[in-house]
């Protein structure tokens, strides 16, 4: 089984809001319809986006990190907001793990975002219908699209690549070897809801060097220094013995 | 979660006029084994069966406004295997049939008895109807309570609590309703009615406040660190990702001061319980209509007012990631 999410580093992120907009942009023009906005450049903007990028201040003066934190659904592989629809129109495709809401059949009753622990999904003030991210379903398996750009436009719009798309079931793929090998985590675990997008946590590169690793105990000439270098011209072992 | 109009009135108004029907087969099976006697059993029934009926339509009409969509309600039904919903789209109209057909047998009069004319049983038809639809009233009941119940991570639903009071109300205030109908068509009637209104209530109102007890004291599961997977004592949100707020700030938030929320919760509990028993008390013993009257608009508002705080105490995980501008 696929089941395709992404992996979202915020080791890297800068919060740059690219990912807003690339997602906006394409998500706006696609044929699923527009997402509304009211007052876009007047006081109160509002509108619908798939994804948003929150910022978090960590720790306690000076002693601070801003962590940028993207946004969006989740993908849950126990989706708790598709049992709930009454409607159907919430399901989670099959072949992909995918998330969706079939535009044509919500009612818009808001219950599948009650529904969400994660506070992923935002009704559509317009169109009247439950909105979330598609991970870019008409992008992905586009194939009028060069293959490089069959990913979430998220994904390519990141500056810092700090998103990662691909199957998370396929063990050699590279946001699997992401979450294993740097720690990849998923949100509010306590839920059971098991979310497909994993996030990447903050790290830092340390070494460490001991004392005996700068002054050698076992230094044979007892003195730190340059090592005396070959004498090129002599022969060397291997020029006067064979065997 | 931001209290819906809609919902609130859906609830309540339907929440009656099911307590209305309850009581309207309770007081025939008092009946039919000779506890009470039913002098007017045509008007009374009919007529209490269509002011029921009239609850259950204006609760179902407040219902569309909560829809985005309103004209495609009726896919609503598809999902019955999974969503309670959905299972309440389905309960609430054969719960109104029932209703009609129970209303219109009495009308007619049409209420042969099926098991057989010397069984001292007499209306055996009506009575069938009565008690089935008494049955789907309480898996409408069920239904209703189960939409909040079944969540989860709605901590303060996820508790039977949740569809015993909703189903404790909706009979309180329905007895009321059926006291003063008594009152009026079947004066008979109305101190049993009285009796059991005033049960219910005070049931009600013990269930509903260890419902508040529970609620005061929960532990939520999710955290900030949970919420972003940052395990630090001290994370302050400095961005919600928009300035102008979104469906997440304004469907999840009850946006009401500490004091107003407070105020609610005091007038709830005031309304729904104390104040309706008083004129309860004081419409059984003078024999005063206008107070029955009272009795149940008070009890109702009080439930206005408790559905009102139902929806805003709870506290939607999601709205740890909505915490600053
Ligand atoms: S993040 Fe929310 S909307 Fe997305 S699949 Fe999970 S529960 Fe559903
Ligand atoms: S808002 Fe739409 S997608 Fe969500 S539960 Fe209702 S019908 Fe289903």
């Amino acid at each position: 089984m696929t089941q395709l999410a992404l992996v979202i580093d915020l080791n890297v992120c800068v919060g740059c809001h690219a990912c807003v907009t690339s997602c906006k942009q394409w998500n706006t023009s696609g044929p699923a319809g527009f997402m509304s906005d009211d007052n876009p450049y007047d006081k109160d903007p509002n509108g619908t986006f798939f994804n948003r990028v929150q910022s978090f201040e960590i720790g306690e003066f000076p002693k601070t990190e801003m962590v940028h934190f993207p946004k969006s659904c989740l993908h849950c592989e126990d989706p708790p907001c598709v049992p709930v629809c009454p409607t159907g129109a919430s399901y989670k495709r099959e072949e992909d793990g995918i998330v969706l809401v079939d535009y044509d059949k919500c009612i818009g009753c808001k219950y599948c975002s009650w529904a969400c622990p994660y506070g992923a999904r935002e009704l559509d003030e317009h169109q009247k219908v439950m909105k979330k991210c598609t991970l870019c379903v008409d992008r992905i398996y586009d194939e009028t699209l060069p293959e490089a750009e069959r990913k979430p436009a998220c994904v390519l719009a990141c500056p810092t690549s700090a998103r990662l798309f691909g199957d998370v079931h396929d063990p050699d793929s590279q946001v699997s070897t992401a979450i294993r090998e740097e720690g990849g985590y998923a949100l509010m675990p306590e839920w059971g809801t098991k979310p497909a997008n994993h996030y990447l946590p903050r790290r830092k590169q340390h070494i460490k060097i001991h004392e005996d690793e700068l002054i050698r105990a076992d230094n044979p000439l007892k003195k730190e220094g340059v090592k005396p270098r070959t004498i090129i011209d002599e022969p060397t072992l291997d020029d006067i013995t064979s065997w | 979660m931001h209290p819906a109009f809609s919902v609130i009135f859906l609830t309540t108004l339907i929440g009656a006029g099911q307590g209305l029907f309850l009581a309207l087969v309770t007081g025939q099976s008092y009946a039919a084994v000779g506890l009470v006697n039913v002098t007017n059993p045509n008007e009374f029934y009919t007529y209490g069966s269509i002011v029921a009926i009239l609850f259950l339509i204006a609760g179902l009409g407040a219902s569309f406004f909560h829809l985005g969509r309103p004209e495609r309600a009726w896919r609503s039904a598809a999902r019955w295997r999974t969503s309670w919903l959905s299972r309440e789209v389905i309960v609430l109209p054969i719960f109104m049939s029932m209703v009609f057909a129970y209303g219109l047998l009495h009308y007619f009069n049409w209420d042969p008895n099926i098991l057989g004319a010397e069984q001292p049983l007499q209306g055996q038809l009506s009575l069938f109807i009565g008690i089935i639809g008494a049955v789907v009233c309480f898996a409408l009941f069920l239904s209703t309570g189960m939409i909040y119940a079944c969540m989860k991570f709605l901590q303060e639903w996820y508790t039977p609590l949740t569809v015993i009071n909703y189903t404790l109300l909706g009979s309180a205030s329905g007895f009321m309703l059926a006291t003063l109908h008594a009152a009026i068509y079947e004066p008979g009637l109305t101190s049993l009615y009285g009796v059991w209104a005033t049960i219910i209530t005070l049931v009600a109102l013990l269930t509903r406040l260890a419902s508040l007890y529970r609620n005061a004291r929960i532990k939520y599961k999710s955290s900030m660190q949970s919420a972003i997977g940052v395990r630090h004592n001290n994370i302050d949100q400095k961005a919600m990702g928009m300035m102008g707020g979104s469906f997440n700030t304004r469907e999840f938030f009850h946006g009401a001061s500490p004091f107003w929320f407070r105020s609610i919760r005091w007038t709830f509990l005031i309304m729904t319980f104390p104040v309706p028993l008083a004129f309860l008390w004081a419409g059984l013993e003078t024999g005063i209509q206008v107070f029955l009257l009272l009795a149940f608009i008070s009890q109702y508002l009080g439930l206005i007012a408790e559905r009102w705080f139902f929806f805003a105490q709870a506290n939607h995980p999601q709205n740890i990631y909505y915490q600053a501008i």
